[in-house]
């Protein structure tokens, strides 16, 4: 199929990231090099909408693939279509032009192979905790016994055991997206798609599903593809760091990072103070605060 | 703290309108402000009300004429339940449904029940038939109504969510969909009630021999003013009481209801 080679930088900003101030930083991936096939592959994307006077592009030419056991954070301006991107990837809308497969089978509706954590977790309140946990492999047609076994065991992963029997309501915002996490991970999709999850949760609570979901990324080595607006949670989370420009989006910038794999692995919490995470928020910021 | 304060203020303005409408009328009527053919003294509705709860009225016990009121819209109400919201979920879920029964229940709804019993009664005569045809049809447009409105109201992630995570259109219609539209369903079947009960005693008073609203009508033939304040009283009650009883299977049912 298409051999399109990764391609990291495709702008001349991004040039000059990699290089600024004698900081030559060369990415490395938290899993080896890629000889392996990639898993998704986006080609030519584009995405319009009917607006009042014609068609409005949405997103433009987007292409890249997306590698097993990678943890992409998409960043971007408000409005450029970086949740569109991941519901043309869920397979809700389809895109105007272009194609995206799946281990080379182009995406077609909505499946279980593609986990989504939504920003406003939209779970069942008439079920139970379990129950919503439950809900995937029970659909599924999975023998009782052995969705009791799964939903236990990625209630646990989540740290939410004990909260098993209470209802949705009785929940807390935190908790709340950690069911959904469990929701969609017990299933194992073959990706997990993650919408602004953290965006409504107070700084705290967003440091700790922060660490539970880079912990169950680098334990499961699940590839997730993880859209922010916020520059630091990209840079804690991701594998690699793709930005959208403001309307229409298009691919500009794309960078392999390393934080991430360093915290999983033990690295002092404080690297978000060193002088290299600092460097890159301050670049990927700019380029940002530039689109708008 | 507050809000419970509000409650008890709330509650005594409440109870204060019930007594103050008592008192004006124990006064007004024991004073002879008003015709006691008008408006009888409350001692004579208790006694008329003793006498008929004693004795009958005509050849019925009350709690015949109740049943009988009862019965009538039982049968429409359950009727409702097993054709509206089947009917209604479907309309929500299936355009194609939905463009079916939209023109005739569109049409039929907004016509007051009583302008079509002339013609269920020429068709189905003059006993029970037509009148719970009649409080079916009047139940049927406010439940359908808000099983659509419920449905197409659901969040589209709680749909697209099920979707990803594996579940059928059939599982979705019926873990998901079903249960997501039911505090709207709750809120047409109380409408629904509503609406069969005042329909139910105005059907009476058209060609019955039992039934609370064929004894108001009858009483007034007499000008009996105490038995006809006393039916109406009683329907009032029997109103408030059936609202409760489907409020209380609502929160039985819709737990979550305006908790999150």
């Amino acid at each position: 199929m298409s051999k399109k080679k990764h391609n990291p930088v495709p702008y001349e900003s991004a040039n000059e990231l990699v290089a600024v101030e004698g900081l030559h930083y060369h990415g490395k991936e938290p899993f080896p090099e890629r000889q392996e096939k990639e898993q998704i592959s986006i080609e030519s994307v584009d995405l319009s909408y009917k607006g009042l006077d014609g068609p409005v592009k949405a997103l433009e030419d987007i292409t890249f693939n997306i590698y097993r056991g990678e943890f992409i954070c998409v960043l971007g301006p408000s409005g450029c279509g970086k949740s569109t991107l991941l519901k043309i990837i869920a397979g809700f809308i389809p895109p105007t032009a272009g194609e995206i497969k799946l281990d080379g089978e182009i995406i077609e509706g909505t499946d279980w192979h593609r986990g989504v954590v939504f920003q406003h977790p939209p779970l069942y309140d008439w079920f139970s905790v379990r129950s919503n946990v439950e809900f995937g492999p029970k659909m599924r047609g999975l023998p009782k016994e052995e969705y009791t076994k799964l939903a236990d065991e990625y209630l646990k992963k989540v740290g939410l055991t004990e909260f098993a029997d209470k209802k949705i309501y009785e929940l807390s915002g935190g908790m709340k997206q950690r069911v959904s996490i469990a929701r969609a991970l017990v299933n194992n999709p073959e990706i997990l798609l993650m919408d602004e999850p953290f965006g409504a949760l107070d700084a705290l609570t967003r440091e700790t599903v922060q660490d539970l979901t880079r912990k169950i990324w680098w334990e499961t080595g699940k590839t997730i593809f993880f859209i922010t607006h916020d520059v630091e949670e990209a840079l804690l989370l991701g594998s690699r760091v793709i930005v959208l420009s403001k309307h229409p989006g298009r691919v500009i910038e794309d960078i392999s990072i390393d934080f991430s794999r360093q915290i999983a692995e033990g690295a002092d919490t404080n690297i978000k103070f060193t002088e290299e995470f600092y460097s890159y928020r301050e670049k990927l910021l700019k380029l940002i605060n530039s689109q708008r | 703290m507050k809000t419970k304060t509000l409650k008890k203020t709330e509650r005594w303005i409440t109870l204060g309108v019930i007594a103050a409408v008592l008192i004006v009328w124990t006064l007004g009527t024991n004073l002879g402000w008003v015709s006691a053919v008008l408006v009888p003294k409350p001692q004579a509705v208790i006694a008329a009300g003793v006498d008929i709860v004693k004795n009958g009225y005509k050849d019925y016990t009350l709690v015949q004429h109740l049943l009988a009121s009862l019965q009538r819209l039982l049968i429409a109400f359950l009727l409702v339940l097993v054709t509206a919201i089947p009917l209604g979920l479907l309309s929500g879920y299936n355009t194609k449904v939905r463009a079916f029964m939209e023109p005739i229940v569109e049409f039929y709804r907004p016509l007051p029940p009583l302008a079509y019993y002339t013609i269920l009664v020429l068709w189905m005569g003059i006993g029970n038939s037509s009148k719970i045809t009649l409080l079916f049809l009047a139940g049927f447009a406010p439940v359908y109504i808000a099983c659509v409105s419920g449905v197409t109201r659901i969040k589209e992630d709680y749909i697209n969510g099920a979707k990803t995570l594996g579940a059928s259109s059939r599982q979705i219609f019926f873990y998901v969909v079903f249960p997501a539209a039911l505090s709207d369903i709750f809120t047409g079947v109380r409408t629904a009630v509503g609406v069969e009960y005042t329909t139910l005693v105005a059907a009476e008073m058209v060609a019955a021999v039992s039934g609370i609203g064929w004894l108001v009508l009858d009483a007034s033939n007499y000008l009996r003013s105490d038995i006809i304040f006393f039916g109406v009283i009683l329907m009032g009650i029997t109103g408030i009481l059936l609202d409760q009883l489907i409020r209380l299977v609502e929160r039985k049912v819709v737990h979550w209801k305006g908790k999150s």
